[in-house]
């Protein structure tokens, strides 16, 4: 069965999710949200593409291999931010150092869009990750099977 | 020490239906057998109680509930749904004595305890006073952030969300070794189809 007004509304929202996701990703600043909200919004998006689209379409779009390695790149560019600030001086994750010449903090604001950046990262990539291998191991749904 | 009696303004009363609502869909989750309706009104659940969220100002935890809970929760709930069957077995209902009587005491307990919590948003309450309070205090000399909870998440207690970042993480792998998708370089990859020719109905 072919769902021309689901595929017609899932191209026009695709876009602005994404759009969604990163404003939430970089404004946890200064409103409710960062990271972890960024990232699931994030995995949504594709979600929605793979409903309406299927999951193999998906998978070629975004596939399962760079997923994985988005995961570890997310986890290593946290962890990564706080050996960082370790190297120049500070605590692990003392952020400060990264502009210790600052005077409203600066580095404190770097460190954070950092560290979010890679939680975003890794929680987008595991989200789709769980949802690839839960909805990949049955065959697409009947419509009378709902 | 003055008493803080809590008001009793509109707000208490949307909390009160919003929590109403809340105790509703848990039993009608309870009571139904039909998978499908169990995993919409999960759904339902984790939407009001981010509506409870926000109006109790907390507006980062109402996102993530609302993102988490409602959406993607929701999502590998009928992911797993399809592995399974559509409905659940008929439980045939027996009395458990033990069972009614520790969850009565459980709850008696409870209630109990209730009553030596602080009132509804009493500033002097433990949970306002000491690291919460200076946390309020002192963001924006330390920090310079305009949200406290990002600066609480992401710096204060930044080592705290490395760790909560490695158990997503955890989880994925856990994910990927479970289900078996094949290894990254190149592996087989396993599908329920193989091992039995046919799909199973």
């Amino acid at each position: 069965m072919d769902h021309a007004i689901l595929k017609v509304t899932t191209k026009i929202l695709f876009a602005p999710i994404i759009l969604f996701a990163l404003y939430v990703q970089f404004h946890g600043d200064y409103g409710p949200g960062g990271g972890f909200q960024a990232g699931v919004i994030f995995a949504v998006a594709f979600i929605l593409h793979a409903f309406c689209f299927g999951l193999e379409a998906t998978k070629k779009a975004l596939p399962q291999k760079a997923l994985i390695i988005a995961m570890v790149i997310g986890l290593l560019f946290y962890a990564g931010t706080g050996v960082a600030t370790m190297l120049l001086g500070a605590n692990l994750l003392g952020y400060d150092a990264i502009d210790p010449e600052s005077t409203h903090h600066a580095g404190q604001h770097y460190g954070i869009l950092l560290v979010e950046w890679g939680v975003g990262v890794t929680v987008a990539s595991t989200m789709l990750t769980i949802f690839y291998h839960f909805t990949g191991r049955e065959r697409d749904i009947d419509q009378e099977d709902w | 020490m003055n008493e803080f009696h809590a008001e009793l303004s509109p707000i208490v009363f949307l909390d009160l239906s919003l929590l109403t609502m809340l105790v509703l869909v848990a039993f009608a989750m309870l009571r139904s057998r039909h998978l499908f309706a169990v995993v919409m009104l999960s759904g339902i659940f984790s939407l009001l109680s981010a509506s409870f969220f926000v109006s109790l100002d907390a507006v980062d935890v109402a996102f993530t509930e609302a993102a988490v809970g409602a959406g993607i929760s929701t999502v590998l709930m009928l992911g797993g749904m399809l592995l399974t069957a559509r409905r659940e077995k008929p439980v045939v209902p027996g009395r458990a004595p033990v069972a009614l009587a520790v969850t009565l005491l459980t709850g008696a307990a409870l209630v109990y305890a209730t009553i030596d919590m602080p009132a509804f948003g009493d500033p002097e309450a433990p949970a306002n006073k000491y690291v919460g309070q200076a946390y309020v205090d002192e963001t924006p000399s330390d920090i310079a952030v305009p949200n406290i909870v990002t600066a609480v998440l992401a710096s204060y207690r930044g080592f705290d969300t490395l760790g909560e970042t490695m158990v997503i993480f955890t989880a994925g792998i856990a994910v990927i070794l479970l289900l078996g998708a094949g290894s990254v370089r190149g592996g087989r990859e396993i599908s329920d189809l193989d091992d039995q020719g046919e799909e199973k109905s």
